[in-house]
């Protein structure tokens, strides 16, 4: 049996909290990471990046962790944590998408097929980072190489669609199939729904890759998924957000019981808090976000995973107030 | 290293039966309470340590000044201490050490300075204060206790003391009267569960008179503990719980908020 109990010494919203001794009733315990919470920040936290989620139509995994491990709960804790909480989302989310038929399960069972296998991975090499105690690190890392660069792209591409619409340029009409190399892929398999005939290796392996990320960084993956799916697969968008959804649901409730069965460290109290703000964040996001033009939408969706790329990169750089961490391992030796 | 150990035992042993033998005072003492049970809203609370100096016909003269060192140790564990440094950059986690079985609480309360209290070597024989206590760390394939100077027991005692888990508090013991004494043991919000260990030395003139022990004990109780417990024990089934709670408020969500 494993104690797993994390003192993380940068914990400002926990030792604010201790400054104060007389815990009111706001305060929620949470058993997994061991520490005292604000219920309403929490559920803040749920709300806004619901709120964020809804209206971009992500699942705000990106956000969520790295909000949970800036106030103080531990990384191992907060990606746990948060892939249940994803799950939540997406599941509503792939409801509403089942019922406007805009799920192509042909093609959500491709990228399921690869998005075990990459979960699966990733748990494994989750558990040995936490071994060795790299964890922190690479989920800090990870976080800065993939939401800079996705971040840039965005933010980069949004611009200049902006640009383009302001000089009043038309925009360059997309090619409607897959790139060639993709196209010359064995294997292929027809999705009805689609209506895409494509090689199936593509597609397992964005599985795969999505799946491997999402269970290192507690992220949901549609941030990324959706774009591939769009600009690379060429798949028609009707059915891209829907089953994007599903490899999400799926990914991220293997991710739950995993990290749950191998380290123990889904807290099930914070991942309900967060899911109720969530889901209700979410529908004022989704109305929000009608309102707003898409290029302006991917602008600030870019900046966003962007200004979070660069917190992460901030506090690999400068130098910590605390050099020294503790750890508590197994009892036995 | 056992065999060290071991000597090392029997010397402490040895002193304290022959320094108890010189001497016929008795501590009697008791712990307000020795189940503390942490219920969710629970917020750090305080225990209190009564005792009593009994003395008889051989004991020192009534104008002696006791002192009173109470060491609290908590359940025991196995703990790493890591350090970051530099690398290509950014920091790393580069260099560990871990300490094997050391309790998770320790606290040590006195009437005045430990220093004050005994010399030196009294002090790292009878383990007095959070600098002579013995916190073992696996040093290749043994164990050894390492010197209080050593970045990473300072770096361990000092972020244990940060979080309220370990403490030194020369002052806390208060004399009642020349023979009665009471010291409070201030357990924080994220005291480890687990049995603890009390352990009161009477010293005079920096001389072990007298020594006694007590226990207490910390559960938690309440819907956390059950969740944490079973996060632990059963962590498929409730991998499988969480997932399925996630299913439904996603469900719940999606009839209460739908649009179309």
């Amino acid at each position: 049996m494993t104690r797993v109990a994390a003192y993380s010494i940068a914990a400002r919203g926990v030792s604010a909290s201790r400054a104060n001794p007389k815990r009111t009733r706001v305060q929620l315990f949470l058993p997994i990471a061991d520490i005292p919470v604000n219920i309403f920040l929490i559920l803040a936290m749920g709300a806004a990046v619901g709120f964020v989620s809804g209206m971009f139509g992500i699942g705000g995994g990106f956000l969520m962790t790295p909000l949970l491990i800036f106030i103080g709960i531990s990384p191992g804790v907060a990606v746990a944590s948060v892939s249940s909480h994803i799950a939540a989302s997406s599941f509503s989310g792939a409801l509403s998408y089942w019922r406007r038929r805009a799920i192509d399960p042909a093609l959500a069972a491709v990228l399921l097929g690869g998005g075990i296998v990459g979960t699966v991975f990733g748990v494994w090499l989750f558990t040995l980072l936490r071994k060795v105690g790299q964890l922190d690190l690479m989920i800090a890392l990870s976080y800065v190489v993939l939401l800079s660069g996705v971040g840039g792209l965005m933010f980069w591409e949004g611009a200049r669609a902006i640009v383009r619409a302001r000089r009043g340029e038309i925009p360059p009409t997309r090619r409607a199939r897959a790139q060639g190399w993709i196209l010359g892929l064995p294997i292929k398999m027809r999705f009805k729904r689609s209506k895409i005939y494509l090689s199936i290796i593509p597609i397992a392996g964005v599985g795969l890759i999505i799946g491997f990320l999402g269970a290192i960084m507690g992220i949901g993956g549609g941030f990324l998924l959706v774009p591939i799916m769009i600009y690379v697969l060429r798949i028609p968008t009707a059915t891209v957000i829907g089953t994007s959804m599903v490899l999400t649901l799926v990914t991220m409730m293997v991710a739950t019981v995993l990290h749950a069965s191998t380290n123990h460290l889904v807290d099930a109290v914070l991942a309900l808090v967060l899911m109720v703000g969530g889901v209700i964040g979410a529908q004022f996001g989704a109305r929000a976000g009608q309102k707003i033009r898409s290029e302006h939408l991917r602008l600030l969706l870019g900046l966003l995973i962007l200004s979070v790329g660069i917190r992460f990169a901030i506090q690999l750089v400068v130098s910590p107030d605390e050099l020294y961490s503790i750890r508590e391992v197994g009892s036995g030796i | 290293m056992t065999r060290f150990m071991r000597s090392a035992f029997v010397v402490v042993a040895l002193i304290t039966a022959t320094t108890c033998i010189a001497h016929a005072e008795k501590l009697i003492v008791s712990v307000s309470n020795h189940r503390v049970t942490v219920t969710p809203n629970y917020s750090g609370e305080e225990l209190v340590l009564f005792g009593s100096v009994e003395r008889d016909a051989k004991s020192l003269p009534d104008h002696t000044d006791y002192d009173i060192v109470v060491t609290v140790s908590g359940p025991r564990a196995d703990m790493v201490t890591r350090r970051k440094e530099r690398k290509l950059g950014i920091w790393v986690n580069t260099d560990s050490r871990e300490f094997i079985q050391v309790p998770a609480y320790l606290g040590i309360f006195s009437n005045r300075p430990i220093d004050a209290i005994a010399p030196t070597d009294v002090q790292r024989r009878q383990q007095l204060g959070l600098d002579n206590i013995l916190l073992p760390q696996k040093i290749g394939h043994d164990v050894a206790n390492i010197v209080a100077s050593d970045p990473f027991r300072f770096a361990f005692t000092r972020l244990r003391s940060e979080n309220g888990l370990y403490r030194e508090q020369s002052g806390a013991v208060t004399f009642l009267t020349p023979t009665l004494f009471r010291t409070g043991i201030p357990l924080p919000a994220e005291v480890p569960i687990g049995a603890y260990n009390v352990d009161i030395k009477l010293l005079a003139s920096g001389v072990l008179v007298a020594k006694t022990e007590t226990a207490f004990e910390i559960v938690k109780v309440g819907f956390e503990q059950f969740i944490a417990n079973s996060a632990r024990q059963h962590g498929l089934l409730y991998g499988l719980a969480t997932a399925l709670m996630a299913l439904m408020t996603g469900w719940l969500a999606s009839v209460v908020f739908r649009r179309d």
